[in-house]
């Protein structure tokens, strides 16, 4: 069982050391990756996927629980650490919910009609739009899909890590989503800049010109902003919930939430 | 110029669509900027573009061929000789061939090469159970747009690829991205290394897999519809291939 993984410093693209010396990632951690396009987010994974030993672009070393992983873990895909999620991850597949989680989860092996199970509980804390056996994986909305990705990864999948990079629009409950997925042995990474998500998380790794340029905790007075920030984005989840079923929008939303 | 007499081969193949031009764009800029001098062919039936694609943005020597009329893994046997010839006089260390791979029953790669096969996630689980010695011969199947299906189902098709080509490497591939192409660098360059001799040629190579029968009456022009029609190696629906004819 893998506790800890851990990036050593490289070079960003114009080669100079990264200031960061170490970056350790624990089972349980929720953490953001932060920065504009082109920072070296992706050869940040492209790292991570490969446990790279300073044989990538970078230079990274990438260790598990303090010491370098065997070659297998670089020539086996079954033990790659990462489960991706990204705006463009969908299923392709038209069966039936619980048959097509069945498939997975049996190749996984263990407790198979549990894994089911289980996972469709997790996704169905996470959308509001109830999730059966029996509908058609084609039929799902984005929510449901997301919700269904997430669980699945969160729960069949054993990767340790879940990678989830930009999802965060899509229709599910971001602030039950990080409290659900806290529970799980697993390294959840956002790759993201919402407010809300960066507060949730634990640290924030940031990146500029394709290296890692500090680590920010989230500290207590960050912490004091959370209440505030979540409140302003309920009530924007509450308008655009309104906006979508033909209503018009007054005053009192912004009262309600406590906004004005 | 003094011409290396050691040269790394790379055959590509897959089906259509799955990314085969962006993985070997991305090998080769790391190749280049290992310090490897790289040539480039493309084996197409009857439109390619890539030739000049990797001449603009590498400026290294590149050119394509229509296999036209001939099956293009016959094209590639063909005019592999020739190609290493062209690649050795022009001081390349590196041969990347892309070829069409559209038929099903031959696979492309020789003994003395690398062969890697390009198969897209997107292109549903049981894809590794219908492409044949395109996969079963090669070293590493290479697997694309990982980024686009779910966990599930790539670790499904993953799954597949292992029942039926266990000895096969799998890598998988963001090629938009170029997330995990660095290993495919290193097995290109630990590949054999084949030898050219003072007088440029180089040394003799077998293809890998036992091409299927070939010839027969529908190949040599017969355009009748149904086996009573022709004669050689024939197969009718509701049986195996036989002989017809003396």
């Amino acid at each position: 069982m893998i506790e800890t993984i851990s990036i050593l410093a490289g070079r960003n693209k114009k080669g100079e050391e990264e200031p960061v010396g170490r970056i350790d990632l624990k089972m349980g951690d929720v953490v953001s990756v932060v920065g504009p396009t082109g920072s070296g987010k992706t050869t940040l994974i492209n790292d991570l996927e490969l446990f790279a030993y300073g044989n990538t672009p970078t230079g990274r070393k990438v260790l598990i629980d303090g010491v370098r992983p065997p070659p297998e873990y670089g020539e086996d895909p079954a033990l790659n650490p990462i489960a991706l999620i990204t705006q463009h991850t969908t299923f392709l597949s038209d069966l039936p919910v619980g048959e097509f989680l069945e498939t997975h989860a049996r190749i996984r092996g263990g407790d198979v009609a549990g894994a089911v199970q289980n996972t469709l509980a997790f996704a169905n804390q996470l959308t509001g739009e109830p999730l059966v056996p029996t509908i058609r994986m084609t039929e799902l909305s984005g929510g449901q899909t997301r919700s269904l990705l997430i669980a699945d990864a969160a729960i069949i999948c054993n990767t340790p890590i879940v990678l989830l990079d930009e999802v965060e629009n899509a229709g599910i409950h971001r602030g039950r989503a990080l409290e659900l997925l806290r529970k799980y042995r697993k390294i959840f990474i956002f790759v993201t800049h919402d407010p809300r998500i960066a507060l949730l998380s634990d640290f924030r790794i940031v990146m500029q010109s394709g290296g890692i340029t500090k680590v920010l905790r989230t500290d207590d007075s960050e912490r004091r902003l959370l209440e505030k920030v979540t409140r302003i984005d309920d009530t924007l989840t509450g308008l655009r919930e309104k906006i979508r079923l033909g209503a018009e929008l007054n005053e009192m939303e912004l009262e309600l939430g406590g906004i004005l | 110029m003094k011409l290396a007499n050691r040269m790394n081969l790379a055959i590509c193949a897959g089906p259509s669509t799955t990314g085969k031009t962006s993985v070997l764009r991305h090998i080769t800029g790391k190749l280049i900027a290992a310090g490897k001098k790289v040539a480039f062919l493309k084996i197409d039936v009857q439109f390619a573009e890539e030739d000049v694609q990797f001449q603009r943005e590498f400026g290294i020597p590149a050119r394509k061929v229509y296999s036209g009329e001939l099956c293009p893994d016959h094209c590639n046997v063909m005019v592999l000789g020739d190609a290493l010839q062209w690649a050795h006089k022009a001081g390349c260390d590196v041969l990347l061939v892309e070829t069409a791979g559209l038929c099903l029953r031959c696979s492309p790669y020789v003994d003395k090469g690398f062969g890697m096969v390009v198969l897209e996630a997107t292109s549903g689980i049981n894809l590794p159970l219908k492409v044949g010695p395109m996969l079963s011969l090669a070293d590493v199947a290479v697997v694309t747009k990982i980024d686009r299906v779910s966990q599930a189902e790539r670790e499904v098709f993953r799954a597949r690829i292992q029942d039926v080509a266990l000895s096969v490497k799998i890598r998988e591939v963001n090629a938009l991205h170029g997330i995990g192409i660095d290993p495919l660098v290193s097995h290109v360059l630990a590949s054999h290394a084949i030898t050219f001799d003072a007088q440029g040629r180089h040394e003799s190579m077998l293809l890998r897999g036992n091409p299927p029968v070939g010839t027969c009456t529908i190949c040599v022009g017969k355009k009748e519809i149904g086996w009573q029609s022709h004669f050689g190696v024939v197969r009718a629906l509701e049986d195996q291939t036989f002989y017809r004819g003396e």
